[in-house]
């Protein structure tokens, strides 16, 4: 504790990322740059979310990560644990209980309630960078509002597939104003991201990038009249904890084309089987 | 007077400063809602809401203005000592720090431009009071409606037909502070709108 300034970053960095956030939150949707720093882990693992909660978080907080909806794989037991070492930081895996949530591509599926705070890693914050490669065009379409491009790669999907096949890092409009990348969350998630209650604020390390919504912000899948969106999932109950409402992982349990669904969020599946719940699979 | 310069700022800046950075973050998140700040001794007429705020988000890359009585001896050295940040006119100010007459005339300010709409000035406003009555706000952090006693109308109006370019506002008092970003439509009160009919 004592080798780290609190919350690993020096106070400098941390009143930069403070302003970007701020100016985040009084435009929601809108990228704004940041001067990103190295962190002690690799672009990829989370460098952006890593320093917005480290600009964020105070001694008093409750600290949960989870990657993909688990509390405990890799990305979200060493992010915990840097946090508890830098920030002495209480932690938990409840998601009522914890103040700032960090996530990698995923929305708990327990909704969040004000004073909450959830902080996305977001590897690619540009929702139009797969259709136009240059900053210096994708900053001139977000600024004269013209999105037309993303209808057309939508469109495309429906030409090709008979229906909109992305199902990741579905794009949304924010306040009928910005296209905004939601982070690889599931379209499933989709629906979250508008009227939440908690304050969203999304950090992309390697692409310098830091973007917000402030809480009750309307968001909008985009879509088609005739082809309305439609936040999908696997059409199974939970094995686990027989929930039908949350997002499943698809497990393969044995060399004979056996799999089960099991939910993504490991806190709502524990606490459902805590309550009493079982599924099909469940010992 | 010296002594005045060095005290008055965070005894822990890494904790207070993160704790302040909370409440200027849901102020702004929430405009409207009414947030405490505490931490910050600053030379009068800067309040310690005022003072806690200039200690959470400037430094020596932040050019501030001081308009009005806020230009004076005393806040010049307590500022150039705790957050080194230089001292600029309004047009090139990322923060502008007075009392709402002295901040006037607005058009001034850098509103930021299309591509990077975050270029813009805030403006941290002194106000003698800070209550949740008066002007009715909309917009994002919102749920419904939320109140706040705005010093005018127009300007913030006027302001918001601007978006996504505009200016984003911090209103201190004591030891409070709100919040208006640029994003938040404002409307006359109902109430206010039947007594101004009433004096009429």
């Amino acid at each position: 504790m004592t080798e780290y300034n609190f919350a690993y970053l020096d106070e400098q960095t941390k009143r930069m990322i403070r302003r970007a956030i701020l100016k985040g939150l009084a435009i929601p949707g809108y990228q704004v740059p940041f001067a990103s720093r190295e962190m002690p882990m690799p672009y990829g693992w989370g460098t952006g979310g890593v320093q917005v909660s480290a600009a964020v978080l105070t001694p008093k907080d409750m600290f949960k990560v989870i990657d993909q909806g688990a509390d405990d794989t890799t990305n979200a037991v060493s992010i915990r644990t840097f946090f508890q070492r830098t920030a002495g930081v209480a932690t938990t895996t409840a998601t009522s209980d914890a103040t700032v949530i960090q996530t990698r591509h995923r929305i708990p599926e327990e909704p969040l309630h004000e004073g909450q705070i959830l902080v996305y890693q977001v590897p690619i914050p540009e929702p139009l960078r797969f259709l136009e490669p240059r900053e210096s065009e994708t900053r001139k379409m977000h600024s004269l509002e013209e999105y037309g491009l993303m209808h057309v790669k939508l469109y495309e999907d429906i030409s090709r597939h008979g229906h909109i096949a992305t199902s990741y890092a579905y794009p949304v409009k924010v306040e009928g104003r910005y296209v905004m990348d939601p982070s690889p969350i599931p379209k499933f998630d989709n629906p979250k991201l508008g009227d939440m209650a908690a304050i969203q604020l999304f950090g992309a390390g390697r692409e310098q990038r830091i973007y917000a919504l402030p809480p009750y912000t309307q968001v909008v899948s985009l879509d088609f009249e005739d082809h309305p969106f439609e936040a999908s999932k696997a059409d199974h109950p939970c094995g686990m904890c027989g929930a039908t409402d949350s997002y499943l992982d698809e497990l393969i349990i044995d060399d004979a084309g056996g799999r089960m669904f099991v939910c993504s969020d490991t806190d709502y599946c524990e606490a459902r089987q805590t309550a009493g719940h079982k599924g099909k699979d469940a010992a | 007077m010296q002594a005045n310069t060095l005290s008055g700022g965070f005894t822990d800046p890494a904790t207070q400063s993160a704790h302040a950075f909370r409440s200027v973050m849901e102020a702004m998140a929430r405009p409207g809602a009414i947030q405490d700040i505490h931490g910050a001794a600053p030379p009068a007429p800067l309040s310690p809401a005022m003072g806690a705020v200039l200690l959470t988000l400037c430094d020596t890359q932040t050019p501030v203005y001081l308009a009005g009585d806020m230009d004076c001896q005393a806040v010049r050295a307590w500022l150039a000592f705790h957050t080194g940040a230089p001292l600029v006119g309004p047009a090139h100010c990322m923060f502008a720090v007075g009392k709402w007459d002295a901040l006037a005339p607005l058009a001034v300010y850098p509103i930021g431009t299309s591509e990077y709409p975050d270029r813009s000035a805030t403006l941290i406003v002194e106000c003698s009071e800070l209550a949740a009555s008066g002007a009715t706000l909309t917009g994002p952090g919102i749920k419904e409606t939320a109140t706040l006693s705005l010093p005018e109308l127009d300007a913030f109006q006027a302001n918001r037909t601007l978006f996504p370019l505009g200016l984003d506002f911090i209103f201190t008092c004591g030891e409070r502070l709100a919040a208006l970003p640029r994003s938040t439509e404002v409307t006359r009160s109902s109430s206010e709108a039947i007594t101004q009919v009433g004096a009429s």
